[in-house]
């Protein structure tokens, strides 16, 4: 029997935060408090994060209770479940329950936790709407799935993530409906992201990420669907809305407690009255609120240090991490990457496994990780970023986990352990080739890389081997290693043939796929390999791939051409070089408006000068109303076709090559290539429209036309090849796109015409064109198919108001006179 | 807390991967940065090379590419990264309950680098 209590303790929240300070007071001294704790649920305490295996069918209510009625009569805690207190009268030291019940404290203890958040959008209070909260959540999500049909969870973070897959086990159809471009953003970066939904995907969900509801549709009282801004609708019998929690905090701000986004607590979890204390997720420490159960512990013993008086250095605040509990799917983030200077990625992706790691080092010291595939490093590395280690030592071997890291000897270099190896060790999985295998080949005389690849087949395939190759090639040849071709950046051992090729072949369909299945050694990429893989990935898939405007180049994505003051250029098309008095006047007009300068190009149009970003959309309008389109003048794309004026006026003009430069313009505008490419028609051949230093260049003749390729007039003049002749005009245009189309397959990113015929030679163009009998009309066809989805005017789009973000500022500072501050105008 | 940060309006402004704009009257342009993996960065929008606008290159890591010469600059510190010199002013950014606030006094004092060679 324990000494009288002495002082009153009431708990307010029944949850895992609570029950736990209390637990931790017991710890310290079970006998200064007798303890009331008042629950809003109408059940013993259970651990609410197991909620989701509960929901999987994994576990059972009884499973995840971690204080059953017995705990709380051990203890003398009276247990007051669902009757919730509606009001703390601070004066007078009481508390009052919604049944009227009244109970004095000496101290009390806050740890309401959390609510759902729900979105204000129509239809949001509909039956068959729910949160994913507590035990009842679960339940009515449970009966649901008895009856089948299809869900819908709004959110793609940790919580509506399980959900879904909680609902998807226990047999409904499920849509993910999530705002931000990447799953569980907060937690991960763009390429576990990107593996995630593939999972996800292949496990037979729907995920829709960019996506922002609109309304949840109503049919018989019920709810139906979920209707999104961009007007798609998807049926639902049940809609979850899991998009994040707020701290509880209207009790404590009715009774005048200090709260601002959660409840205000000091180090020792003391609120705004020392007579209170507050813990778990409806409290804010040092400005931070906290989701995840692990700092909730920390606070509790905090918290409990202070009640029972001997208060010691309190709660500094938490690094987190997540686990998702997804069957099957290994994840794990910890930290945040956001750091400071200095931060360094290391990644590691080993696509054959679906393996991707990601730790951020800053300061020789751990300070985020994201491990997808294989977590059983998480809480090593976890360790070291609470631990703040030191981790210079082992910086070179951080990446492949504890075990490689921490063992000495042979592992500590990497070259030394290459070459403890046996020789029947396999090196290359792909084709099956070991180590002595590629030590013999170079033994032969193959000293590169690519060598190795050609004469033995290892890291040929997938590549993921390269470094192990590269390694065996250090370890015989020492310094005399000669380096192979060029590869595509520094993220990738990869050359631009061999990503042109893989993307093809394994049939890859996004950006950061490409980098996890070819094994990047960045997260995102940079500058040179985004637009190329952009580039590939539109011209292997047109019409299904999603052009990425965060890879493209500013001319592209602003579709002018940015200037060294930062100001533009606007080059409307025009077809053929042809023009008349209205478009003249509306160019005229609108120089005058929005311009500085207008300038005769080399390719027959006019560019107006010193246009601002914000003002581009309004001369497009101007220009779109006197009929003209973009020029394309800023891309990697057809710009002109330059004509001379041929039969029709020429003394000495043979074909009408003005009429058809206008019929080549009008095939080819709009198509993006790997470079910039010129087309010119002249009607004789005096060549007066320079046809012989273009990409493609026309010479009519009385007989006919020749056809011209690869000619350059740019750093390195260049006169176009001979590549045939032809007699009709059709035929002429079909050859064109024969060539544009063999052009945009096989040459790679920022190569002119005119590098790639030298590099692949002239012979093997005319192969490609000419040995199979069908072979101009199938690359014809290939590029009239991809036509149909590039032919539309950019400019008039952005006029209609696409992207009109791009285009604006964020709003503008005035720090001087007053009015001090002009609000940002969004 | 009002006096001290500058609210510059809800994180959802600037989509991930892209940057946006803030003229300040008497002072230097801002760009604030969205990247790909979900961190916020400003700096002056003046590239240190030739003040090319940082706010229109490629975004890739927590790296800026410039759009006029390509010179590659941290979002994190404003360094210029590789063999190329050259620093701008980064503004200290915080983002809280979904909006995003620029450090005042960084935003009012921001001076221009210089023209590198």
């Amino acid at each position: 029997m324990v000494a009288t209590p002495l002082q009153r303790l009431v708990v307010i929240g029944n949850g895992m935060a609570g029950c736990r300070a209390v637990e931790e007071v017991l710890a310290r001294d079970p006998a200064v408090y007798r303890i009331t704790i008042f629950g809003a649920e109408p059940r013993v305490n259970y651990n609410r994060i197991m909620l989701s295996p509960v929901l999987a069918g994994e576990k059972t209510f009884e499973d995840i209770v971690i204080n059953d009625a017995a705990w709380y009569a051990d203890n003398g805690i009276t247990l007051v479940a669902g009757d919730p207190v509606v009001a703390i009268d601070r004066a007078a030291r009481t508390v009052t329950a919604a049944s009227g019940r009244v109970e004095p404290y000496d101290r009390l203890l806050l740890a309401t936790g959390s609510d759902p958040f729900i979105i204000p959008v129509p239809g949001a209070s509909l039956p068959g709407v729910v949160t994913f909260r507590d035990l009842d959540d679960v339940d009515k999500m449970l009966r649901a799935a008895d009856a089948g049909g299809q869900a819908v969870v709004i959110g793609g973070g940790l919580l509506g993530l399980e959900a879904a897959h909680g609902l998807s086990l226990r047999g409904m159809g499920v849509t993910v409906i999530h705002l931000m471009p990447t799953l569980m953003e907060r937690q991960l970066d763009e390429a576990a992201g990107y593996l995630l939904k593939t999972e996800l995907e292949r496990r037979g969900q729907t995920i829709l990420t960019g996506a922002d509801t609109a309304e949840i549709l109503e049919r018989n009282g019920r709810v139906a669907g979920v209707r999104l801004k961009d007007g798609r609708e998807i049926s639902a019998d049940l809609v979850v809305m899991a998009v994040g929690i707020r701290p509880a905090t209207a009790l404590a701000k009715s009774a005048g407690l200090a709260v601002e986004r959660g409840i205000v607590v000091d180090d020792h979890m003391v609120t705004s009255d020392p007579a209170i204390l507050a813990v778990g997720e409806c409290v804010q420490h040092r400005g931070a609120c906290y989701g995840l159960v692990a700092p909730l512990w920390e606070m509790c013993r905090a918290a409990a240090d202070m009640a029972v008086g001997r208060p010691g250095a309190g709660f500094a605040g938490s690094v987190t991490s997540t686990k998702l509990k997804v069957s099957g799917i290994d994840l794990f983030s910890a930290g945040d990457f956001s750091g400071g200077a200095d931060c360094e990625d290391i990644v590691m992706r080993d696509a054959a496994r679906g393996l991707y790691k990601r730790v951020v080092v800053q300061g020789g010291r751990v300070v985020g990780a994201v491990l997808y595939g294989d977590t059983s490093d998480g809480a090593w590395y976890f360790d070291l970023l609470k631990r703040g280690a030191e981790i210079a030592d082992m910086r070179e071997k951080l990446i492949f986990g504890q075990a490689h890291a921490l063992s000495g000897g042979a592992a500590a270099d990497p070259l030394a352990a290459m070459a403890a190896l046996p020789d029947d060790a396999e090196v290359c999985g792909c084709n099956g080739v070991s180590k002595g295998t590629v030590m013999a080949t170079i033994a032969g005389g193959a000293c590169s890389l690519d060598a190795v690849r050609s004469q033995c087949k290892a890291s040929a395939s997938c590549g993921s081997c390269t470094g192990l190759v590269e390694q065996l090639l250090a370890l015989s040849l020492g310094e005399n290693v000669q380096s192979g071709p060029k590869t595509m950046c520094k993220c990738t051992t990869f050359t631009h043939a061999d990503v042109r090729r893989l993307i093809v072949e394994r049939e890859f369909k996004l950006i950061p796929q490409v980098m996890q299945e070819l094994n990047w050694s960045t997260p995102d990429g940079c500058a040179s390999c985004r637009p190329a893989l952009n580039y590939y990935l539109l011209c292997a898939l047109p019409g299904t791939y999603q052009d990425d405007q965060q890879s493209r180049f500013v001319n592209e994505r602003l579709h002018a051409n940015i200037q060294k003051d930062g100001t533009y250029s606007v080059v409307p098309r025009m077809w053929g070089g042809m023009t008349n008095p209205g478009e003249l006047r509306a160019i005229a007009d609108a120089t005058e408006k929005y311009g500085r300068m207008v300038k005769v190009t080399g390719g027959q149009r006019l560019d107006i000068f010193g246009v601002k970003k914000e003002d581009l959309p309004k001369i497009w309008a101007d220009l779109n109303a006197a009929g003209m389109v973009s020029g394309h003048a800023y891309g990697k794309s057809l710009r002109t076709v330059k004509t001379c004026v041929g039969s029709e006026w020429c003394r000495f003009g043979t074909q009408d090559s003005t009429g058809l430069g206008i019929r080549i313009e009008h095939m080819t505008w709009g198509s993006w290539m790997p470079h910039k490419f010129k087309i010119a028609v002249s009607g004789c051949p005096r060549n007066c429209a320079e046809a012989t230093i273009k990409d493609f260049g026309v010479i009519c003749v009385d007989s006919g036309y020749e056809l011209h390729v690869g000619g350059n007039g740019g750093i390195h003049v260049r006169a176009t090849d001979l590549l045939c002749k032809v007699t009709t005009e059709a035929e002429a245009m079909q050859v064109c796109a024969a060539f544009v189309q063999l052009y945009r397959e096989e040459a790679w990113y920022l190569e002119r015409t005119a590098p790639w015929i030298e590099r692949v030679g002239l012979a093997h163009i005319k192969a490609s064109l000419f040995d199979a009998p069908d072979a101009v009309e199938r690359l014809a066809a290939r590029f009239a198919y991809s036509q149909k989805f590039s032919q539309d005017d950019p400019w008039a789009r952005r006029v209609g108001g696409e992207d009109a973000e791009l285009h604006q500022h964020l709003g503008e500072f005035r720090p001087f006179p007053t009015p001090a501050l002009l609000e940002a105008a969004e | 807390m009002i006096g001290d940060w500058l609210d510059i309006g809800p994180v959802g402004q600037i989509s991930p991967g892209n940057a946006r704009t803030l003229p300040v009257q008497g002072g230097e342009e801002i760009a604030i940065f969205h990247t790909l993996d979900n961190q916020f960065y400003a700096l002056v929008n003046k590239c240190p090379h030739r003040h090319g606008p940082l706010s229109q290159g490629i975004v890739h890591g927590a790296v800026v590419t410039c759009p006029l010469h390509s010179w590659n600059i941290s979002l994190k510190t404003g360094q210029a990264l590789g063999d190329d010199q050259g620093c701008v002013p980064t503004i200290p950014v915080r983002v809280d309950a979904g909006r995003l606030y620029l450090l005042r006094s960084a935003v009012v004092g921001a001076q221009a680098p210089a023209h590198a060679a």
